[in-house]
């Protein structure tokens, strides 16, 4: 294909309130080019392609700088459909198609071909029949050219998830007469051999002059399909490089980065017993966007097990399966005795706690104050906190020790507020974090789950967390499990770091392997050997 | 040996398909059932039940009929289609004061109907807008909130603002319009535009056909088809299966479920100017009062759903509905001795029915819902888990 450029991404640069999140990134991409999108979270690739697509979001936050440019032309796209008027289509993660609507009918969703009579004259031209002769060609088109084979006259409903992303991206096709197509992650919902006719698929589409860009955390499929990759990291380019001149170690460390300082924890010799306290077998947990599908591990009593990999790929979700927040099945042994993965009251009784990602929603009780908040859990399950009259007939709540308790905790978490009254909601992010701890503490747990400890709080109240962790963990002697997507913070806390991908554990390194092993682990590669 | 089994095998797929039948179909199902008892019981002839049967399709047919288009949209089932009721009334009120008789005066009605309709159903359409997500309550609710503005349209405006000339539609006390009307000038002037009865002998009436009102709903339906294929049509089909996903293809959703209600509304107006004309007295403060609900327990009855109802519903529905109607006081009285008992099934059954019908879809859409998550499980738990 011709070196013409179709695209150019000039000196792009993107702030949300005041976070620096692309940094003047630049890229072209040629007619008939297949360029591979390829970061680590956070580093800034759908921020770019948002940019690129006009979503809303962009410019509600303050719009970009930088130059985006199509065929020479400089354009500034105030909404998507300025973007696929200009022929730019976009694959979506979540599939946007009609259920009830047929592949032909989903291709051609609002761009139907149009019968004239004469109601028109009098209600206007919505009152225009569909030509269906017509809008079948244009599908079956459509199709063709994607070089699949689907039945223009199936339900949505009743498709394989495979032909459900190649209707999608055969209405890109058709509705932008796109020359520019951006798929985020289209091989995530695909068995291997319907990625294998998508990449097929990609290449046929690239041979007829549409440039594409793709974006997957499978590093193995970029290398395969891509002419150019494009790697970002931390909002900036690392690296714009043509597939023939590169390799997947080099990608790899261009994505993790070289770390500076490697600070892997340093007390290895503490003293962690052979005895396993929690064993997970084939664990499946159906938690949408974080599914599990086959994850066995054990954790030995006193460690600190990390869980790493990238966003999405199921890390999550394996602690709100065990805990009974989605639904889940396999086999789970706690002290030799096989849990009940749905009962999470019953959980918590035997000892096992956890500390959400989800703060606002699951974690915390947000317009209750801050001692009810650390006291509630353990009320509920473990009865503590509470005076008993008459037998235990009746139960009293007991003020005084609930505050004693939330005082001690605000001393020691340095949790910032007025007084253990204020409300939960009032509180920054750092310090509600701080209370979900204090309240899984509180339980005094044989084994802590803690999911995403350091998200979105600031560096002093993520300092603190960490630290509260490690110290809870030598002092009480506590198993703690930490699921985190900063794979720094886990080898400053963790003895060991298990990597998930695509709901399966890739690998289990210590903290002091090399990030490039970690990044090897979180793109796929660990399949093909 | 092979041969038990494929018989077995035989046994067990029809089973299989009747159980699917039955569970996509449970409340005409359901009815039927009581029906086959039912009818018996009543005593009736055959005749009979015919000759009302095609008088209460004719009546009540087009008023079903117009729930269709907001269901299409995804608003569910449109209480509210009593505003349209309301209007016609107001315009049947007017021709009744002005004597305009047969023909002419049905259709002035509808023409003075349709602005009142019009608007009532913008007013309507934008505050379910307004309610997504709730808009079969809020159309509910809304219904019976207009009822108290028509009442004090009807009951202190006519008269003092709109003229009235026939004192004997006013109340005694000069304003205010009666309890019931006399619709004699327009009485089945539709129905009898082409009499045809058949089955007619020397003591018996035969049946009646109210071929020119069936001609008017078979001209409905033909739109409604024909509506389906327009691209407004479509767009209202992509805003009912998905509103976010049509909008983020470029369709005006709000403008297309706004369009949705007015049609509907027309249509309610119409609908009720045909039931009217076909019963010949209007009361006043109470002919729309059930209107909205027995439409919505006839279709559902037919099978629909508060996300899917097509024209066989509809027909199916006011059959099995009204049948249901004309034999169970009868058969109330020859069960318990009691015709009261049979009219009091009627409300109950038609409550009944729609709660029936909202619990039962919503607990199928929740099975549906996790059967599609279990199919997306299929594809990730490795095989060997699949043991447990």
């Amino acid at each position: 294909m011709g070196q013409k450029p179709i695209l150019e991404m000039k000196e792009i640069s993107k702030e949300f309130y005041g976070n620096r999140v692309l940094s003047s990134v630049s890229f072209t991409l040629n007619e008939g080019q297949i360029l591979g999108l390829v970061g680590e979270n956070g580093a800034g690739k759908s921020t770019l392609m948002n940019i690129l697509f006009g979503m809303p979001v962009i410019n509600q936050t303050g719009g970009y700088s930088g130059d985006v440019i199509i065929d020479g032309q400089k354009v500034i796209f105030s909404s998507p459909f300025d973007a696929i008027a200009a022929g730019i289509g976009m694959v979506h993660q979540e599939f946007s198609l009609l259920p009830g609507f047929t592949a032909t009918e989903n291709i051609l969703l609002n761009k139907e071909p149009l019968k004239y009579n004469f109601l028109v004259e009098l209600f206007g031209s919505r009152m225009q029949t569909l030509d269906y002769e017509k809008m079948r060609q244009q599908a079956i088109n459509a199709i063709n050219k994607l070089g699949v084979n689907i039945d223009p006259d199936m339900l949505v409903a009743e498709m394989p998830v495979g032909h459900k992303q190649f209707t999608e991206i055969a209405r890109e096709l058709e509705r932008a007469n796109a020359r520019i197509i951006v798929l985020d992650e289209p091989t995530a919902v695909l068995t291997e051999s319907e990625a294998d006719i998508l990449l097929k698929a990609l290449k046929k589409l690239a041979k007829e002059g549409v440039s594409i860009i793709f974006i997957s955390h499978r590093l193995q499929e970029v290398l395969d399909i891509a002419d150019k990759i494009v790697v970002l990291r931390d909002g900036k380019l690392v690296s714009e490089i043509e597939t023939s001149k590169t390799n997947m170690k080099q990608v790899v460390e261009w994505m993790v980065g070289h770390s500076v300082e490697s600070k892997a924890k340093d007390n290895l010799s503490k003293n962690i017993s052979d005895e396993i306290i929690l064993s997970v077998k084939n664990l499946w947990v159906d938690m949408p966007g974080e599914l599990v599908r086959d994850v066995s591990f054990d954790v030995r009593k006193g460690e600190i097990l990390g869980f790493g990999g990238l966003a999405g790929q199921g890390k999550l979700g394996i602690p709100n399966g065990i805990m009974g927040l989605f639904p889940a099945g396999g086999q789970v042994i706690f002290e030799g005795k096989k849990l009940e993965l749905q009962n999470t009251h019953k959980l918590i009784k035997q000892g096992l706690a956890f500390v959400s990602e989800d703060r606002r929603g699951v974690g915390l009780l947000l317009e209750e104050p801050i001692d009810w908040n650390i006291s509630f859990t353990a009320m509920q399950v473990q009865e503590k906190f509470l005076k008993k009259l008459i037998k235990g007939l009746i139960k009293w709540r007991n003020d005084k020790e609930i505050e004693e308790i939330a005082k001690y905790y605000i001393n020691k978490f340095e949790i910032k507020c007025t007084s253990t009254k204020q409300i939960a909601q009032q509180l920054s992010g750092g310090n509600q974090q701080k209370i979900c701890l204090a309240k899984a503490f509180v339980l005094d747990p044989k084994i802590l789950f803690v999911s995403e400890p350091t998200r979105g709080i600031d560096v002093g109240a993520k300092k603190l967390v960490l630290e509260a962790l490690k110290e809870y963990n030598k002092e009480h002697g506590t198993t703690i499990v930490i699921i985190s997507s900063e794979l720094e913070e886990l080898r400053s806390v963790c003895d060991r770091i298990a990597i998930v991908d695509e709901g399966r554990i890739s690998g289990i390194l210590p903290p002091t392997a090399d990030l490039e092993e970690f990044g090897m682990l979180m793109v796929g590669s660990s399949k093909q050997n | 040996m092979k041969k038990i089994d494929n018989q077995n095998n035989l046994l067990k797929n029809i089973f299989k398909s009747i159980m699917v039948f039955i569970s996509k179909y449970p409340v005409p199902i359901m009815f039927i059932i009581f029906l086959i008892f039912t009818v018996p019981m009543s005593h009736f002839t055959v005749k009979y039940l015919i000759n009302e049967l095609l008088t209460r399709l004719a009546r009540n047919s087009f008023l079903v009929l117009s729930l269709l288009l907001p269901i299409m949209a995804g608003m569910g089932i449109n209480f509210a289609m009593v505003l349209g009721a309301m209007a016609g009334q107001i315009a049947l009120i007017l021709i009744t004061d002005w004597s305009i008789v047969g023909i002419p005066g049905f259709f002035l009605a509808i023409l003075i109907s349709l602005p009142i309709a019009i608007l009532l159903g913008f007013f309507c359409g934008y505050i379910l807008n307004r309610a997504k997500g709730r808009e079969m309550v809020t159309s509910m609710i809304l219904g019976f909130f207009m009822n108290g503005f028509y009442q004090f349209v009807v009951l202190y405006m006519m008269g003092p603002v709109i003229p009235i000339k026939n004192k004997l539609l006013l109340l005694s006390r000069g304003f205010g319009i009666r309890n019931a009307i006399n619709l004699q000038a327009i009485r089945q002037c539709i129905d009898d535009f082409i009499p045809i009865t058949v089955l007619k002998t020397q003591y018996d009436p035969g049946i009646k056909i109210q071929i020119t009102t069936f001609i008017l709903i078979a001209i409905f339906c033909l739109f409604i088809i024909w509506f389906k294929k327009t691209k407004i049509g479509q767009d209202m089909r992509a805003v009912g299966q998905d509103r976010l996903i049509a909008e983020s293809s470029g369709i005006a959703s709000d403008k297309t479920r706004l369009l949705s209600i007015v049609i509907s509304t027309v249509l309610a107006a119409i609908g009720q100017i045909i039931f009217l004309q076909n019963i010949g007295t209007l009361s006043t403060y109470n002919s729309h009062d059930q209107t909205g609900q027995f439409a919505a327990a006839s279709l559902l009855v037919g099978g629909a759903t508060v996300s899917s109802a097509n024209i066989g519903n509809v027909f199916l529905g006011v059959t099995l509905f009204h049948l249901m109607f004309i034999v169970s006081p009868m058969a109330g009285k020859n069960i318990l001795g009691n015709a009261q008992v049979g009219e009091y099934f009627r409300v109950f059954v038609s409550y009944g029915i729609i709660a029936i019908a909202l619990v039962l879809y919503s607990w199928k859409r929740h099975k549906e819902k996790e059967r599609e998550r279990m199919a997306l499980r299929q594809n990730t738990i490795a095989p060997k888990t699949k043991t447990e």
